[in-house]
């Protein structure tokens, strides 16, 4: 993470741009954005200074709708973008935001990569368990038989569990939040910011067009019971057993991030030629 | 005795009996004492197990194509030599040093009429403690150069100096004995001597060439996926990327590098990546992307045998399709290709500086041939061409970062740069970077990045255009070699031909090529695929005012000089 100016003191409003969202009324991603900014705003963090990297998917709308520095690039790539930024720009925050289609389908092995090289960013998953910008396809998190007209009957394959594979990959730091909890969502996202290596903070965020029933996560979230624990054994059986529903800060790892020696070197180039010449 | 201005070998052996080490030992040598030499590896599908060629030729002047037939050929052994019989050329010309314990000689040598003079390489080594058949061989071979035998020991010296003193022994042991074997045998017109010169000469492949330019022309992050012929290029970027301040990351898989790539640059780092077909294939969505959203990137594709896996160690043209037409929605990019070993580096460091200047991604279309070549050449010129891109500073008001400007090329604001924030978008954009679908941005948009590259004045390096007959050659790439070598034996013949081989090869530049090709009656075009790939994209983009005879052949075997001096000469 950058850091903070204290120059200045920065207001939520300054990390939101003039466009308006395109999102459903009452898609869980409002919030999401207004935890982002809510976020930025507590770390005090220069607009200029953050950069909101994404792929293709509702959630992945999000960079345009802050006031930051954004990519909205293709499907499922988000991580390795963001990776080749942050490598080579370590003065920049970096928050990458994606979805359960963008994330843990068509950039499902850039997931487990990117929390391998454990690069200093943020990785924040908006999870509805449906594709919703192509209008209610199964994802990776749906359920078995939730039935669609491109899976009737449902699909009958086993949701992905982004937290454990996070977890096994070597994620350095992992939470899940609801998006109808901004502040406390907004807590969380201070934390993994702040967090040095790859923080991933997966946040349940219904879409209310194509998934009605998601209306009822506001009653089924509850605070985790007991503080994060820095053990990634016990991290796995907490994340393995629990009902999904579980929010907050539930794994803090100590790894050190990746990050190369980069910055101008002063050489004349000609050196480089010394392998060459005869 | 007459002397010959180049002489050609090959040392034959399979997988893991060292033809490459001896092969590689003899060009340094060689080189060393001051001639110019090329060799070129050819190999099976397997890396050990199969079979390997060292492919040499020497000269006196600087030299980029193979022979039509080769002057020496040492077969270490013939385990599985019958597979380059296509390959390898012998005649009644060529001298063959042959084990008798070697195997059965292969057609290519007993169909030849070629002089056969056997030396019990293995037998010899067995002689020494840890002696290698192969360092009999490369005594053999530096003997027959007329090479004394320190000039033989030295590269050997170097290549083993962090294996001990019983190493380098054992090797020094193998090359007197093989120096002192081939003292019977008759080598025919020796190599000419070489030419004193002051010339500063460097000793690499168009892979190394390749990075070298890249790090010329800016790039400071490469990220990449390793993948045959294009690793080589990765290898020697990785530790001199870390010499000047940059990096490379290993990512996994080409889709991870190009989008790597991207992202570097997005916030200001110039950055490439170097593949191969396959790892072309999958970038190409995000060449898409780094074309809308204008993020200058560099994609080198080393050309290999296609389509599919296709001949990973063979070299083919056949990418020029994907890399001009492979985009999809209308992607105008700059595509380039380099022409020999040197060349490798001018061209990448030119399209490092016009990616950057361009804000445009760009590829580079190498090939196997020259990309694992490794070569003596001269040391090419210092070019100017350093990456510049235009970037917005002291930023008052709202940023436009795609404004209509009027050469289209539009300051792009740094992450970091206060009051320059906006959104990189593969979406249809306003002048502002905001998505939108309204016909007037898209068209807008589709002018500007059209545009740009259109009235860009890409200068006298757009081609490589020599001569003035009425038969014009016609070719790209690492063809351009062979087509100069085979011109040059056409002029001594009293026949003029002129070579025209663009080095860019988008955009397309019809009013240079049409100037190019006054006065020209016939036009002969060579190029290495099957399908006639860059014959279409001239018959798409150019006039071509004469007619048309086209000399096209797939990979794997390489389109010699003698071939298309015999096309020349056939259309008087």
């Amino acid at each position: 993470m950058s850091t903070v100016d204290t120059q200045r003191a920065y207001k939520q409003a300054d990390y939101k741009s003039d466009i308006k969202p395109i999102w459903c009324p009452g898609c869980g991603d409002y919030h999401v954005l207004m935890s982002f900014t809510r976020a930025f705003a507590q770390l005090g963090l220069p607009p200029e200074q953050i950069a909101v990297i994404s792929g293709i998917g509702c959630s992945s709308r999000i960079p345009a709708y802050t006031n930051c520095y954004g990519f909205h690039g293709v499907h499922g790539r988000s991580l390795a973008l963001a990776a080749g930024l942050k490598v080579t720009r370590p003065d920049l925050t970096v928050v990458v935001a994606s979805g359960d289609g963008d994330g843990y389908s068509i950039g499902g092995n850039h997931f487990l990569h990117a929390c391998r090289r454990n690069v200093d960013m943020t990785y924040v998953v908006m999870d509805n368990h449906i594709y919703g910008m192509t209008k209610g396809q199964p994802s990776p998190t749906t359920e078995p038989e939730f039935d669609t007209a491109l899976s009737p009957g449902g699909t009958k394959v086993r949701p992905f569990h982004p937290l454990v594979v996070a977890l096994a990959s070597g994620a350095n730091f992992i939470a899940r939040c609801f998006s109808g909890e901004p502040n406390e969502t907004a807590a969380v996202l201070v934390e993994a910011i702040k967090h040095p290596g790859f923080s991933f903070v997966e946040i349940l965020s219904p879409c209310v067009t194509f998934r009605p029933d998601e209306k009822a996560w506001k009653d089924l979230v509850h605070p985790a019971p007991v503080a994060a624990t820095t053990d990634p054994g016990k991290a796995a059986r907490r994340i393995m057993t629990d009902d999904g529903f579980n929010i907050g800060i539930l794994y803090r790892g100590n790894r050190t991030p990746f990050q190369p020696a980069v910055g101008a070197i002063n050489i004349d180039l000609s050196e480089l030629e010394k392998d060459f010449e005869l | 005795m007459a002397a010959s201005p180049s002489i050609s070998i090959a040392i034959v052996g399979s997988g893991g009996a060292g033809a490459l080490t001896t092969g590689n030992s003899l060009l340094e040598a060689a080189c060393a004492a001051g001639w110019y030499g090329l060799l070129t590896r050819t190999l099976g599908p397997q890396i050990r197990g199969g079979e390997a060629a060292a492919l040499l030729r020497l000269a006196v002047n600087p030299v980029e194509g193979l022979p039509d037939q080769f002057d020496l050929l040492i077969g270490i052994d013939w385990l599985n030599a019958h597979r380059f019989g296509s390959e390898i050329k012998a005649g009644p010309g060529t001298l063959v040093i042959s084990d008798p314990r070697g195997g059965d000689q292969p057609p290519m040598v007993t169909q030849s009429g070629a002089r056969v003079f056997e030396i019990p390489m293995k037998e010899m080594a067995k002689t020494i403690p840890d002696g290698r058949p192969n360092m009999i061989a490369l005594g053999i071979a530096g003997r027959l150069l007329d090479l004394t035998i320190e000039q033989v020991f030295a590269p050997i010296e170097k290549l083993l100096a962090d294996k001990g003193p019983a190493a380098i022994e054992a090797s020094h042991a193998g090359i007197k004995i093989g120096f002192g074997a081939a003292a019977g045998a008759d080598f025919g017109t020796p190599l000419a001597s070489p030419n004193p010169s002051s010339a500063r000469r460097w000793l690499l492949s168009g892979n190394e060439a390749t990075a070298l330019g890249a790090i010329r022309g800016g790039v400071r992050f490469a990220a990449a996926y390793p993948i045959t012929p294009a690793t080589e290029v990765l290898e020697w970027l990785a530790p001199s990327l870390a010499k000047v301040g940059g990096v490379l990351l290993q990512a996994e898989d080409e889709l991870a590098a190009i989008n790597m790539i991207i992202g570097s640059s997005f916030g200001g780092t110039p950055a490439l990546t170097a593949t191969s077909g396959p790892g072309l294939s999958l970038m190409i969505e995000a060449l898409g992307l780094a074309t809308s959203a204008e993020i200058p990137v560099v994609v080198v594709d080393v050309m290999r045998g296609g389509p599919s896996t296709g001949i990973p160690t063979k070299s083919e043209q056949a990418d020029l399709n994907i890399a001009v037409y492979g985009l999809h929605g209308d992607a105008p990019h700059l595509v380039l290709a380099p022409q020999s070993v040197g060349d490798c580096m001018f061209t990448t460091q030119w399209a490092t500086y016009l990616a950057e200047t361009l804000q445009s991604p760009a590829i580079v279309l190498s090939d196997q041939f020259m990309g694992q070549t490794r070569a003596a050449i001269e040391r090419p010129a210092d070019v100017a061409f350093i990456g510049a891109r235009t970037v917005a500073t002291d930023i008052a008001g709202a940023y436009e970062r795609y404004a209509l400007a009027a050469n289209g090329v539009s300051p792009m604001a740094i992450p970091g740069t206060r009051g320059g924030q906006y959104t990189a978008d593969g979406l249809t954009h306003s002048q502002r970077g905001i998505p939108t679908s309204g016909a007037a941005d898209h068209l807008a948009q589709l002018d500007k990045r059209r545009d740009k590259l259109d009235h860009f004045n890409y200068g006298d390096h757009w081609a490589a255009i020599e001569g003035a007959g009425e038969l014009a050659v016609l070719t790209w790439g690492s063809l351009t070699s062979a087509a100069r070598e085979a011109i040059a034996r056409a002029t001594k013949d009293g026949i003029d031909v002129r070579l025209v081989a663009p080095r860019l090869l988008l955009p397309t530049q019809p009013e240079r090529l049409a100037k190019a090709f006054y006065g020209v009656k016939r036009i002969l075009v060579i190029e290495q695929t099957h399908g006639g790939q860059f014959h279409r994209y001239l018959r798409a983009h150019y006039d071509l005012p004469a007619p048309v005879r086209v000399f096209n052949r797939p990979g794997p075997l390489p389109i010699t000089a003698g071939e298309i001096y015999r096309a020349i000469t056939e259309w008087r």
